[in-house]
């Protein structure tokens, strides 16, 4: 799995164009579902239909989010620099120092306007785009191009670091759940969304249209483990985190018990989660329809949403081990 | 320019009280369109070229039939109306403006109220406001308000309230009048400037295979002292959306609309990324999704009583739009792939 993270980490999706993504991913899961289709707002939804039949078999959506964040140029000024605006929550202060890559491989740099000595905080009126260019029609970009930030993959030990780990860590931990997992009472429903970044929009109408009985998302989650946090209990390196609450959702009880007691079954350390910001794809799913009980299965990541983002390697496969164990057996009755 | 949206831009209507331009367009569109009903919710849906064939596309267009305005929260005893606003005003535009209220239309002038006169801040926020009608009588909690403007003409360019949205309504008008091969659902909303309400149960009772909002949008393309990005610019052609704080455009409509434009020689533009919102943020998310994108009229001084927009842009706009639903608009869309 740890080729498929890097392998993943390098594929261009900013929120809305998760085209390349989608076709590295559907390659993926060549083989390793029964249905794969992709719906009217992009999202890639395989099925795999149950191995066993079982009274305590159950319609199982999953959700990873394939869309990164990452900027949208607005304007190109005559001597070729970029004014831009942010696609999802992307954190000001981590914009000067950092690249972007655009989809027709053109680099960007961040500058802002004034003196390399200010310490004025960035704001997005006085920040660029450096894109290479030296007048406007020179720019190799123009209005309503997007990029997304990149640094080189990187892992020291069993930590890895990349621009992109949210979510693509989630989707390779879904990946190798279906590759793992060898017979469920289960119908899977492994969908890799789109715009999660910008508001879980394309959870919203994969829940609408797959009518689950119960929601899983796999995303990262913050930790309070680094100088400073604010405190929360996550750390890097202590196992998948089962979410008990963020912004937008409750995990629902008993959806919350049934991945507790697989992982106290088969040993399988876990840490319970509760974000105080943020939210996941589950929260969409949650109040679709009748409604869905929902829960989340999250690896830690320090420094979200900024373009170094860190996590654990054993984290991730203690995701996959807690799905592929809860996923075997029955939901409880 | 047009009998029609002169009309509109007159009819007074805020969100939850459309009903004078939801008559105005079902007596203007009825000779041309084989259904018309209104929703639970007050929308004004019009169908055109329903074969019954599944095979068809069906397309469903959007604009808003509210425009900007207030409520009024309470009448006071020495003639002045506390009120609120109906959607986004700029409070920094608002004292010496002509209002008028309720379904009588009653006159009246917003005016700083006299402790916020004295307050010393120098915009004072709407709940530092007040209306003085002279001391009319007949003004209840809920009246809405709407700006007193003329609708005429500024040189080259148009002037009147409300072009927000009823230009997309004139648009939609006057598109629901062309035969296309496709099945055309107009839908003008309701409740756009509170929340885009309207069209999301529109869009989920429709179930459209694709779905276009028809805007006035924001034009700042007056000077300013920093080469940046205006949001559009009057008379440089209808404006595309690519992606809003309500959604992202979907890039394949994006494509065939800049591609229709380029096409038929029809100037264009992209409407700044990022800034504004439109029904489109509720259409798209209905049931399982729904491609869409939104196409504008560029309009300075949106939301106040005198926005000014260019009649080439509005033309411009019925043009692309018309040769869009008689070209790929109205066929099913093919899969998205990328372009690497």
């Amino acid at each position: 799995m740890r080729a498929l993270i890097e392998e993943l980490c390098g594929v261009f999706g900013p929120s809305g164009q998760e085209e390349r993504i989608r076709e590295v991913i559907s390659g993926q899961l060549d083989g390793l579902v029964d249905e794969m289709r992709t719906d009217r707002l992009g999202n890639l939804i395989g099925v795999k239909r149950p191995t066993v039949s079982s009274e305590g078999g159950k319609r199982i959506m999953l959700a990873a989010h394939m869309d990164e964040i990452g900027v949208m140029v607005t304007h190109v000024d005559a001597q070729g620099f970029c004014r831009f605006t942010t696609i999802g929550g992307v954190l000001m202060n981590s914009l000067i120092g950092s690249r972007v890559h655009f989809a027709n491989g053109v680099e960007g740099a961040f500058g802002m306007e004034g003196s390399p000595l200010a310490r004025e905080r960035p704001t997005p009126q006085k920040l660029f785009l450096d894109v290479g260019a030296d007048s406007k029609e020179d720019a190799q970009v123009q209005v309503g191009d997007t990029a997304v930030f990149r640094s080189s993959f990187g892992e020291v030990g069993d930590r890895l670091f990349a621009a992109n780990l949210d979510d693509r860590i989630g989707c390779a931990v879904l990946i190798q759940t279906l590759r793992e997992l060898e017979s469920s009472p289960h119908e899977i429903l492994a969908v890799f969304t789109v715009q999660e970044e910008v508001g879980v929009r394309g959870a919203t109408t994969a829940g609408y249209g797959l009518e689950p009985e119960i929601i899983l998302a796999i995303d990262v989650t913050a930790t309070g483990d680094f100088p400073q946090a604010t405190p929360m209990e996550v750390a890097l390196g202590k196992g998948a985190a089962i979410k008990v609450m963020d912004r937008r959702m409750i995990a629902h009880p008993k959806v919350r018990g049934w991945l507790e007691d697989t992982a106290q079954a088969f040993d399988i350390p876990y840490q319970l989660e509760v974000l105080e910001f943020g939210s996941t794809d589950a929260a969409a799913v949650q109040v679709s329809r009748a409604g869905v009980p929902a829960g989340t299965v999250s690896i830690p990541c320090r420094y979200v949403h900024s373009p170094s983002q860190v996590a654990d390697y054993n984290d991730a496969l203690g995701a996959v081990r807690l799905l592929v164990n809860a996923l075997s057996g029955e939901y409880p009755s | 320019m047009n009998e029609l949206l002169e009309k509109l831009s007159r009819a007074r209507g805020v969100a939850g009280h459309e009903g004078e331009v939801r008559a105005i367009l079902r007596e203007a569109l009825a000779p041309y369109v084989e259904a018309l009903t209104v929703d639970s919710i007050g929308n004004l849906i019009v169908r055109k070229g329903g074969s019954g064939d599944r095979g068809q596309q069906r397309v469903m267009l959007a604009a808003h039939m509210d425009e900007v305005g207030g409520m009024v929260m309470r009448a006071n005893a020495d003639g002045t109306v506390k009120f609120r606003s109906v959607g986004g005003l700029d409070p920094r535009i608002l004292p010496g403006k002509r209002v008028r209220i309720g379904a009588q239309s009653v006159p009246g002038v917003i005016m700083r109220a006299p402790h916020a006169a004295r307050s010393g801040k120098r915009v004072a926020p709407i709940s530092d406001l007040l209306i003085d009608t002279g001391g009319a009588g007949g003004i209840l909690p809920g009246d809405m308000i709407t700006f007193e403007s003329e609708y005429e003409e500024y040189g080259r360019l148009l002037k009147g309230k409300a072009f927000d949205d009823r230009v997309g309504c004139y648009v939609l008008a006057e598109l629901m009048k062309g035969d296309y091969e496709c099945e055309l659902v107009g839908v003008f909303t309701v409740q756009e400037e509170i929340g885009l309400r309207g069209a999301g149960v529109a869009a989920y009772a429709v179930e459209p295979d694709v779905a276009v909002a028809l805007e006035g949008t924001v034009a700042d393309d007056l000077p300013k002292q920093h080469d940046v990005s205006p949001t559009t610019g009057l008379g440089k052609g209808p404006s595309i959306s690519v992606m809003d704080r309500s959604a992202h455009a979907d890039r394949r409509l994006v494509r065939i609309l800049t591609e229709t434009a380029t096409a038929h020689d029809i100037p264009w533009q992209f409407k700044q990324p990022g800034v504004g919102g439109t029904d489109v943020g509720t259409i798209h998310l209905a049931r399982e999704g729904v491609p869409a994108v939104a196409v504008a009229v560029p309009c300075r001084y949106i939301h106040t009583p005198a926005a000014l927009m260019d009649p080439a842009d509005v033309k411009n706009a019925i043009e692309l739009m018309s040769r869009a639903l008689s070209g790929p608009l109205g066929r099913p869309l093919e899969a998205e792939r990328s372009e690497a």
